[in-house]
């Protein structure tokens, strides 16, 4: 850098140069050509096009093939309702169950020294790690007529494979970390000095956990909420295994999906595609909001 | 309400947080707890609020066991170095938080406990801030919200870590005269803990100065300045020369130079010598224990802060009075009006 100080040049001349230079140092700084830059974006928004938002137009456009009409009685076909209805049943047990166990492992992670506390939380990532299909099949082993316990099961006549409870077990195993992983982060942050000012101000600790802590990671839990529950709607493999596919009772929208596809029923198999399409496009939405109103809730503790 | 710690020790891993300390607190007392960080001042404070528990020790309050209570049957209001408001509350109803869990039996209708926080906003005058939350005040009124919150439940025991550690230095001397009036108001038994010297002499009625887990001395903010107890309580309070020194036989020698200073009652062995900056008077060459020359001078306030390079090898900083100008290469003799030594343990 130069500094031409004998030079005779008025004042507002030289401020007008000096914001010329503001302004080309700006443009310095991103330092690609305009060419590279222009090719790099395009290339980024054909690919989406191609890979995320073309199967999502077609999903849409194969289900109203055959108008509206035949997209309706496709969705009011007493197998797609029984298969809509199977899905609510299993998202909201797995739902709930893991709500209570990712709020219970965050808390006891986030807020507690003890040994083994990296093993926890490898293990409650175990179930992203692993194939759902191998998922399925731990349970088919556990459950299955020559399973571990298949015999008891068969003797006090108690139903878990190819029935609603190991669908919801696949699918509860299948989604089990998505609560604790949204709230292990949130909670680690917020430290556990509001809890320590409540229970040194008299509170309990149920008290203490549901004015101090749940207020606190509400969004979070929410957050975890949501996503744990479009994975345990949009399943497939883990329940796959476990369900045997019994048409009308153990199909769930996913599996349906498939079986209408392979019996060439297009629009039929669309139709019940394009629910759990809008249900990703809700979710989408959601967690959008979802994670501004996490954002607002970082900690004012600390400066 | 009096608070007796015998032989406290508390470790993490090999790390000894406290390693045997015994401390008696009076009644109506304002104490500081005063070290560097990692003395374990904390982790006293937090053991005596039962918010973490010795390995061995006892604690007891008013002569009642109380590790044998947890730190909601305690009765202590703690104030927190971050604050530790309820983020998602309103300033009134963290205030509010300590009475609105109470036990229903005991529990005050609301009435009350909405006069009782008015009274508490009152006092720590911030009735205005009522509606706010958290996040819209100053750290100055979080501080003082913390402390309405802690008192609301008439704590038996009042608990102070770092009180003004995160402020800026203006408002920490203005809460620091606002705690020490409060507190002559209120005349509960108080702990607060401070690496801030200057906090724990102004404010505290008794200064304890620990180090390492364990407690240099105790005594009042006088004492612990006047006749620091140990090396490493002269050095820490106050500014002072410190020189290593050799005693044999009544004789102090600084290197290969025998010191004219009186030796009585000294053991022999490598010792610590210690003057405060303003104890060593300024003379001509040859006129004090010590000679050096002036190497830098910075005017401050009302002393000159010298930079003197003794005979001997050491530079030290003396803060001398302005009435004679010192300049760079000056060489004068200096004698320590008042010094203290002490045996390297």
């Amino acid at each position: 850098m130069t500094m031409q100080i004998a030079e005779p040049v008025s004042l507002s001349q030289s401020a007008a140069k000096a914001r010329a230079h503001a302004a080309a140092a700006r443009n310095n700084l991103r330092t690609e050509p305009k060419a590279v830059r222009i090719a790099i974006i395009a290339l980024a928004i054909v690919f989406l096009s191609v890979f995320i938002v073309l199967p999502l137009v077609l999903v849409f456009a194969q289900a109203f093939s055959k108008g509206i009409l035949a997209y309706l009685a496709a969705l009011a076909e007493p197998e797609a309702l029984a298969a809509i209805k199977l899905t609510l049943v299993v998202a909201t047990i797995s739902v709930s169950l893991n709500l209570i166990f990712g709020l219970v492992a965050a808390w006891a992670i986030a807020k507690f020294e003890f040994t083994g506390k990296t093993f926890l939380i490898t293990l409650i990532d175990l179930p992203f790690s692993v194939s759902p299909v191998i998922s399925g099949l731990v349970f088919v082993l556990l459950f299955g007529a020559q399973g571990y316990f298949g015999g008891w099961l068969r003797d006090h006549d108690i139903q878990i494979l190819f029935a609603v409870p190991g669908i919801a077990l696949a699918t509860t195993f299948v989604t089990f970390p998505f609560v604790a992983r949204a709230l292990i982060p949130l909670m680690q942050e917020q430290g556990t000095q509001e809890e320590e000012a409540a229970i040194s101000l008299g509170a309990s600790g149920l008290q203490t956990f549901f004015r101090v802590t749940l207020p606190n990671i509400k969004w979070g839990v929410l957050y975890g909420v949501l996503l744990c529950n479009a994975r345990a709607m949009g399943e497939f493999g883990a329940v796959s295994v476990v369900s045997g596919h019994i048409r009308g009772e153990t199909n769930t929208m996913p599996l349906l999906v498939e079986i209408l596809y392979n019996e060439y029923q297009f629009v039929a198999a669309f139709a019940i595609a394009s629910l759990l399409a809008m249900l990703a496009l809700i979710t989408l939405i959601a967690k959008t909001i979802l994670e501004r109103h996490l954002d607002e809730g970082h900690d004012i503790n600390d400066d | 309400m009096t608070i007796e710690v015998r032989n406290l020790v508390k470790k993490f891993g090999s790390f000894a947080a406290l390693d045997g300390v015994d401390l008696k607190v009076n009644d109506g007392e304002l104490l500081a707890l005063l070290g560097p960080s990692g003395s374990g001042k904390t982790t006293l404070l937090r053991i005596i609020a039962g918010l973490d528990w010795p390995d061995s020790g006892e604690v007891a309050f008013n002569g009642e066991d109380a590790l044998a209570q947890g730190a909601r049957e305690r009765h202590v209001g703690f104030v927190f170095q971050h604050y530790a408001l309820f983020r998602h509350m309103s300033v009134f109803e963290n205030v509010a938080f300590g009475l609105r869990v109470q036990p229903r039996a005991v529990r005050k209708d609301e009435a009350t406990i909405r006069r009782r926080v008015k009274e508490l906003l009152d006092l720590v005058q911030l009735d205005w801030l009522a509606d706010r939350y958290p996040s819209q005040l100053s750290g100055g009124q979080r501080q003082r919200i913390a402390l309405a919150r802690a008192l609301a439940i008439e704590p038996r025991i009042l608990l102070l870590d770092e009180p003004f550690g995160a402020l800026d230095a203006k408002v920490r001397k203005e809460l620091r005269k606002w705690l020490r009036s409060l507190h002559h108001e209120i005349h509960v038994t108080s702990i607060f803990v401070t690496h801030d010297q200057e906090e724990a002499l102004e404010v505290a009625n008794r200064v304890v100065v620990m180090d390492k887990g364990r407690i240099e001395q105790i005594g009042s903010p006088d004492e612990v300045y006047e006749t620091p107890a140990t090396a490493f309580v002269h050095g820490f309070i106050g500014e002072s020369v410190e020189l290593a020194v050799q005693v044999e036989g009544g004789v102090i020698r600084l290197g290969d130079r025998q010191l004219n200073l009186a030796a009585d009652g000294l053991a022999s062995g490598a010792s610590k010598l210690f003057v405060r900056r303003h104890d060593m008077l300024v003379g001509p060459p040859g006129s004090g224990a010590f000679e050096g020359a002036v190497q830098h001078v910075r005017n401050f306030g009302p002393v000159q802060r010298t930079e003197v390079a003794l005979s001997g090898g050491e530079t030290i900083e003396i803060d001398a009075p302005r009435d004679r100008e010192l300049r760079a290469g000056d060489t004068i003799g200096l004698e320590p009006r008042r010094y203290r030594i002490f045996a390297n343990a």
